[in-house]
């Protein structure tokens, strides 16, 4: 087919004789043709990235390299062409946008100018006609006060702007073929919604093929025109996206389809409302009061927690949700003790807890734990899991024997072998971490748990296993939760009730189903429109 | 992926300088066994040339050049090890406070730190047997107060990171005390730089202490490479070995700690070695 922009044949990308697998790519075959989206979806470890990197032949070389086929672009064979040759398809014909916008661009030169060097070394412009060239870009991809921007450098602009300074780089040879890694997941949703439109929108106008690299089934609906779906290095569906989405017919993508949370809000148990176990009044906290040494550089102030007040109900569950930068984790963080709030209170179970010395807090550890965010990072990779999870319950009084036994019904009773308390956190997987730092939260019977994004850092199959695990010891133990997210998504299989946060203030709070159904501040409205796929999971 | 000990040991200049650094180690363990007459005695006639009689030769004085770097061995590697135990102990203390508490604490701590970097070192030590007088203990002192400034930067710095580390923040939610949460948290994640540092920190111990000795401020009535490279140097070119055989050994050394400790690097950050 003469449209065929992109064409992969048989490509096998071998790993490093110390890795866990042989292959991160294993023959894989597949054509982009012009015009069209095909999303590439796949897990962490599926060979996605790294397929795309070995186009434009970006792998580490010699440690990760192409052993075998071709990777045909325009009539020629892109492995085999010269270093010189390669680089002037890099940009060129071939563009390639980044996930982590603020990575990819340099912070110490002008966006105007960086996009001004693709120019220079893809074009023939001389440097007025680049300037106003760049002018244009920048009102392609809908950036405001092009003349402003193009002077500014990257930390000046936001995450959406710096990947729209992106894509105006990708687009300023006008390609014929975009490769996008992930150029949304480190966005608000709102931000990657608009983002998304844009490469829709531009990818008509100019008839580019799109490779376009996700885990996010979410996302895949909302742009993709074809589907290839990637596991362990090889492919294992590949069709139109309607197929796909709507009919997947392996087992695999079945299972990655039916994995993301759905949109059907949890409905509250009926009955009179419980008591509330934990109570937040009028909480304010605001950063940068303080001025630095010998009163120099007294910043300005941040609120990032204004005036906030909620409640949780005894065995109830209430999701935060809101986007970068809205206060939630610091409302957490206050709730917690790992802040000191400096206004407002903090009541568990009628007690004031807020304002109280590390020292006063420690008996109300027993009742008020936390999950944390990223399990890599939440554990420490010199302890054994039992001592990590056994270390709250000894600070509690508990005799260590008593403690590692109980440590082995924890292990047992989050999914995990009772050996695995002899072991180090280096030897689990993500969705195994994230268990075990619940099993520690659980370790001391609270009665509170607070989780900050529990599963943000994983892969949506092993996100669905653990919150349908929270869930589940939740009804066991009759636990209360206040649940952080982005998600709004998450939020709904998780949560009944619902507190939408933005800019450090609640702008709505009720039941989840009838947030859902009747959302009143335009906040939320946007956040639900922006959930990505919000449309197909409606029909399907 | 390999383990420590292969990628440690796998590596052939690891192998070569812990070799030496284990003769060196025996020869100074072994001071007295080896050579159990006094280093400082008259044992023939001056500027005997290195053969039959003495391996090494004998010195302006008479006595066995051998019996002296082996009971150098002794001297020279008991006050650079001991002075970088302290100055890593004590570096250790300062930075993790420091890091730890950040603020003021950390503001005061690290200019008294910056105070100590910007004295030149090799005088600061100089000025400081001067004041305290030459004995092995004063030396150690002194090697020790030059060198703990760079320790404690880098391990300020490692638990400035480690201390925004997400199990940290899990330890103060589940009620540790300050002090177990920088001893048990927080410093064994510290460990890796620290051991390197540590490592070549010794390389520059010899070298100050054999400078120093040199000079005639060594420990009086202790044999030392420095010390007897210091006596030599007038009759360098009447018995050339007075000097030079001490100086191969310092190099030998001060080149294998280096090899070991780049190894160590190496072995602790396979990434970087590898990638």
């Amino acid at each position: 087919m003469s449209d065929v922009v992109l064409g992969i044949e048989n490509l096998i990308v071998e790993l490093p004789s110390w890795s866990d697998r042989k292959h991160a790519v294993s023959g894989i075959s597949l054509e982009i043709r012009r015009n069209e989206i095909l999303c590439v979806v796949g897990e962490s470890g599926s060979g996605k990235s790294v397929m795309a990197k070995s186009i434009l032949r970006l792998l580490p070389e010699p440690h990760v390299r192409v052993t075998e086929g071709r990777i045909v672009f325009e009539g020629e064979d892109l492995l085999a062409l010269s270093d010189e040759e390669i680089r002037a398809v890099r940009g060129g014909r071939i563009a390639m946008i980044f996930q982590e916008p603020m990575v990819a661009l340099n912070p110490v030169m002008k966006v105007g100018r960086q996009i001004d060097e693709v120019l220079e070394v893809h074009s023939a412009l001389k440097p007025a006609q680049r300037r106003t060239r760049i002018v244009e870009l920048m009102h392609d991809v809908h950036l405001p006060e092009a003349e402003r921007i193009i002077d500014s450098y990257p930390h000046e602009l936001s995450g959406g702007q710096r990947q729209r300074v992106m894509i105006a780089m990708a687009l300023a040879v006008e390609p014929a073929l975009i490769i996008a890694d992930e150029p949304t997941t480190a966005l608000d949703v709102t931000t990657q919604a608009q983002i998304l439109r844009l490469i829709r929108e531009l990818q008509r106008a100019h008839g580019t093929a799109v490779m376009f690299i996700t885990h996010d089934f979410g996302v895949v609906a909302e742009i993709a025109d074809r589907v290839a779906v990637m596991r362990h290095g090889e492919l294992v569906e590949l069709g139109a996206a309607a197929e796909i989405l709507n009919r997947p017919q392996v087992d695999y993508t079945q299972e990655l389809v039916a994995a993301v949370p759905s949109l059907t809000p949890r409905v509250r148990d009926p009955g009179p409302a419980p008591a509330p176990l934990l109570v937040v009044h009028d909480l304010v906290k605001t950063y940068g009061a303080g001025s630095g040494f010998l009163g120099f550089g007294s910043g300005r102030k941040v609120k990032a927690v204004q005036n906030v007040s909620l409640a949780v109900g005894r065995g109830r569950s209430l999701a935060l949700v809101g986007e970068s930068g809205s206060g939630k984790s610091t409302l957490a963080r206050c709730i917690i003790g790992l802040e000191t709030p400096d206004a407002g209170e903090v009541r568990l179970d009628g007690e004031r807890i807020s304002g109280l010395s590390r020292r006063d807090m420690r008996p109300l550890r027993r009742d008020l734990q936390m999950v944390f965010q990223d399990p890599f990072a939440s554990l420490n990779p010199r302890h054994r899991v039992g001592h990590i999870i056994a270390l709250g319950p000894m600070i509690q009084g508990v005799p260590q024997e008593q403690a590692w036994a109980d440590v082995r019904e924890l292990l047992k009773l989050v999914g995990l072998k009772p050996e695995a308390a002899e072991r180090y956190p280096h030897e689990f997987s993500g969705g195994q971490r994230q268990r075990i730092g619940i099993a520690r939260a659980l370790a001391v019977k609270p009665k509170l748990i607070i989780a900050d994004e529990p599963v943000s850092a994983l892969d949506v199959s092993v996100q669905k296993q653990v919150l349908e695990l929270l869930d589940e010891l939740r009804r066991t133990l009759n636990l209360s939760m206040l649940f952080i997210t982005h998600d709004l998504r998450v939020a709904a299989t998780v949560c009944e009730e619902i507190a939408v946060l933005q800019n450090g203030r609640v702008v709505e709070r009720g039941a989840t189903a009838d947030i859902f159904a009747r959302p009143q501040a335009p906040y939320t409205r946007a956040l639900l429109d922006a959930v990505p796929g919000v449309a197909w999971q409606k029909t399907a | 992926m390999k383990s420590f000990r292969e990628r440690f040991l796998g590596n052939p200049r690891v192998v070569a300088g812990l070799a030496w650094l284990v003769l060196a180690l025996i020869l100074a363990l072994m001071a007295d066994v080896l050579a159990p007459t006094d280093p400082f005695a008259i044992v023939g006639d001056p500027f005997l040339p290195p053969g039959a009689g003495f391996l090494l030769g004998t010195d302006s004085l008479g006595r066995d050049v051998l019996a002296g770097l082996i009971h150098g061995a002794r001297t020279t590697l008991l006050i650079s090890i001991l002075s970088t135990l302290a100055a890593v102990a004590f570096g250790t203390l300062v930075g993790a406070l420091a890091g730890y508490y950040s603020g003021i604490i950390d503001d005061a701590l690290m200019r008294i730190t910056e105070f100590f970097q910007t004295i030149p070192s090799f005088l600061f030590a100089l000025v400081l047997i001067a004041i305290l007088s030459p004995s092995a203990t004063n030396l150690v002192i002194a090697i020790a107060v030059v060198s703990w400034p760079p320790i404690a930067r880098i391990v300020r710095g490692e638990v400035l990171s480690v201390k925004a580390r997400e199990f940290v923040q899990a330890a103060v939610v589940a009620g540790q005390r300050d002090s177990a949460i920088l001893f048990s948290q927080i410093l064994p994640n510290t460990l890796s730089p620290l051991i390197v540092t540590g490592s070549l920190l010794v390389a520059t111990a010899i070298l100050t202490e054999s400078a120093l000795s040199f000079l005639g401020l060594g420990a009086p009535n202790q044999m030392s490479w420095g010390f007897m490279i210091g006596a030599g140097r007038s009759f360098m070119r009447e018995a050339w070995w007075l000097v030079t055989v001490p100086g191969v050994m310092i190099l030998i050394t001060v080149l294998s700690i280096n090899l070991v400790g780049e190894g160590l690097n190496d072995a602790l950050n396979p990434r970087l070695a590898d990638l």
